[in-house]
């Protein structure tokens, strides 16, 4: 995990601002972090912009082209399809900003501890993680929804806790990187504790890659929380939601092809701009991920 | 070489194990059983106990679990709650079709991705190489459900070239998934290409950059030579991993683009089963998918190690 040889170790503010300006510096992160922030802000602020009421139904606008008055027509409710879109990605995140930095903590930490502790533990703790990889995620998600409900609240720890798996394995990895090295080693010999390791040698030396990792979580996380709307078990009506809205407007495709393309124009520059930015900030910060395999 | 063979297949062993235990207790963890959900407002009293004796529901879950597993792995996977039909013989087609979708997805997703993954790395930061590398991050970023419905949108709505929705039966003959079977395989081949291309890309520009394609250079070696004789046998190496982790993710991917097609595969049974409560059909969908994910990356495993001298002297150099 070598540092790149640009950044100074300075204080954390100091190399905030400067991990911030390599990826504008960048053309693809600087899109990427402007499409993010456009699309937070509009999650923020999407209430209080909207033209219509998202509930507002029109039997006698239903899948009306776009108008003036409504600038992307309406869905087959008769509902403002503008405001529905603007208002889509407000949920899914919500909770995925919630469940990324809960799967990078538990799974961070859990990496970290194994890896330092090494032996059978840890090698019992790989098979585990490897037989969780194992599942496709949305069998194991599916049957947790089933079990709890499609909330809010069931979700966030669902996908906090799935997504906290693979981070196990990459924080492991990273730590495996730097307990050979001689601070490490240093720190031991002075005698310090397994925890104070952890959080004056070890965490430091592996944030870096959990931040990058963090940022990939939340874009398959984003994925996965609009494939469930999309499938009929995440969001549930009529609360706006980009894969619901997807879902609805299938079948009326042909009359009114804007019901779905409006909302995936939107989900899909918001996943894009997290992915751009995701590669910006692996590569201001040294990491190579380039041969990282998908899954 | 035999030796760490033998250890692969022990450890693929264990995980496969491992994840028995886990859908078993997942599935555990449900509310309600087979018989709750085959009876639905009728079980209670009598006819619930009935059922659970009949489908041996009341004995400890140890019990139910060595002898669920003993069964699958002897290839018996069991009775569905809801048909009562052995699963087997209703997971057999569903399999089939599930494979024929992935198959057609790598005849020719691989080849194309070794294509354009080797055009990539040679015109590394020209407009091909971007062009390239941007469609294949949006194809690979963009939710699989997205880029199916706008296949949709473009091929059968707009376009009309092939039906947008498959309406064959899960035990038709493989001839009638023609042609509808094309739009799936299309948005599957998108994905699988874009994973694939990324790292035959990133894997050819390393190599051209070794000391032995220099020193080919140098020698005088005409270009396309040291591309296909020096380059390729070596970066096409960490290809084999990825094309495994990519055929992995497509039995799990699979699930949503079924759901979009309404393609009867193993995917779309596997929501089915969930939502309506068929525990031992979700059982058995759960350890099939996880046995060929472990099965194929063992397999990847023992390719890259036959392919590579390297690794297969590994264990005599470490000593």
């Amino acid at each position: 995990m070598s540092q790149a040889p640009t950044l100074p170790r300075g204080p954390a503010r100091n190399r905030f601002l400067v991990v911030l300006g390599d990826i504008l510096a960048r053309p693809s992160g600087a899109i990427g972090l402007a499409l993010v922030s456009a699309h937070l802000i509009l999650a923020i602020i999407g209430p209080a912009i909207v033209p219509y009421d998202f509930t507002e139904m029109n039997a006698a606008a239903m899948l009306a082209k776009p108008s003036s008055a409504h600038w992307l027509g309406n869905d087959h409710l008769g509902r403002d399809q503008l405001s529905r879109v603007l208002l889509g990605g407000r949920e899914a995140i919500l909770v995925t900003s919630i469940a990324t930095p809960l799967a990078v903590l538990w799974g961070g930490l859990v990496g970290v501890f194994f890896g330092l502790a090494g032996g059978r533990l840890d090698e019992v703790l790989m098979r585990i993680v490897d037989a969780f990889l194992s599942l496709p995620w949305i069998l194991k998600m599916l049957v947790l929804i089933v079990t709890f409900g499609t909330g809010t609240e069931v979700l966030i720890p669902t996908l906090g806790f799935f997504y906290g798996i693979p981070v196990i394995r990459i924080a492991r990895a990273a730590t495996h990187d730097v307990v050979a090295r001689d601070f490490v080693q240093a720190a031991r010999a002075r005698g310090h504790g397994r925890l104070t390791i952890i959080w004056r040698e070890l965490l430091p030396n592996v944030r870096d890659a959990l931040f990058v990792e963090g940022a990939m979580r939340w874009s398959w996380m984003l994925l996965a929380f609009s494939s469930l709307s999309f499938l009929g078990f995440g969001v549930s009506p009529p609360t706006p939601d980009w894969g619901l809205m997807i879902a609805d407007a299938r079948g009326f495709m042909s009359f009114s092809p804007m019901g779905v393309l409006a909302p995936m124009v939107c989900l899909s520059s918001l996943i894009i701009g997290i992915n751009l930015t995701a590669d910006a900030l692996a590569k201001a910060l040294g990491l190579d991920r380039a041969r990282k395999a998908p899954v | 070489m035999l030796s760490m063979l033998l250890r692969r297949l022990g450890l693929g062993a264990i995980t496969v194990w491992l994840v028995s235990l886990i859908i078993f207790a997942g599935v555990e963890m449900l509310p309600g059983d087979a018989c709750t959900a085959f009876l639905e407002r009728e079980a209670k009293g009598q006819l619930l106990e009935n059922c659970r004796i009949e489908l041996n529901l009341n004995r400890p879950a140890a019990a139910r679990y060595l002898d669920w597993a003993g069964h699958a792995l002897q290839g018996d996977l069991g009775v569905s709650a809801n048909g009562q039909r052995p699963i087997a013989e209703l997971v057999g087609f569903r399999l089939r079709n599930t494979v024929l979708l992935a198959s057609g997805a790598m005849l020719f997703g691989i080849p194309l991705a070794i294509f354009l993954g080797i055009i990539a790395a040679l015109r590394r930061d020209k407009p091909l190489d971007i062009a390239i590398s941007t469609v294949a991050i949006s194809a690979m970023t963009i939710p699989e459900f997205v880029s199916a419905t706008l296949f949709i949108l473009i091929f059968s709505v707009w376009l009309g070239w092939v039906p947008g929705i498959v309406l064959v039966s899960a035990d038709a003959p493989i001839s009638a998934f023609f042609p509808v079977i094309f739009l799936p395989i299309g948005v599957l081949t998108l994905v699988m290409t874009a994973h694939i291309l990324r790292t035959v890309r990133s894997s050819v520009i390393e190599t051209l950059a070794s000391d032995y394609a220099q020193m080919a250079t140098l020698k005088g070696v005409p270009f396309w030579r040291i591309v296909f004789r020096h380059v390729l046998p070596n970066a096409l190496l960490p290809t084999i991993n990825v094309v495994a982790l990519t055929v992995a993710w497509l039995l799990g991917g699979v699930v949503v683009i079924e759901t979009v097609f309404n393609y009867p595969g193993l995917g779309r049974m596997m929501i089915d089963s969930i939502s309506d409560r068929d525990l031992p059909v979700t059982q058995a969908i759960a350890l099939i998918i996880a046995s060929v994910y472990v099965g194929v990356n063992l397999l990847a495993d023992i390719l890259t190690m036959l392919a590579n001298p390297r690794l297969r002297t590994l264990h005599l150099r470490k000593g």
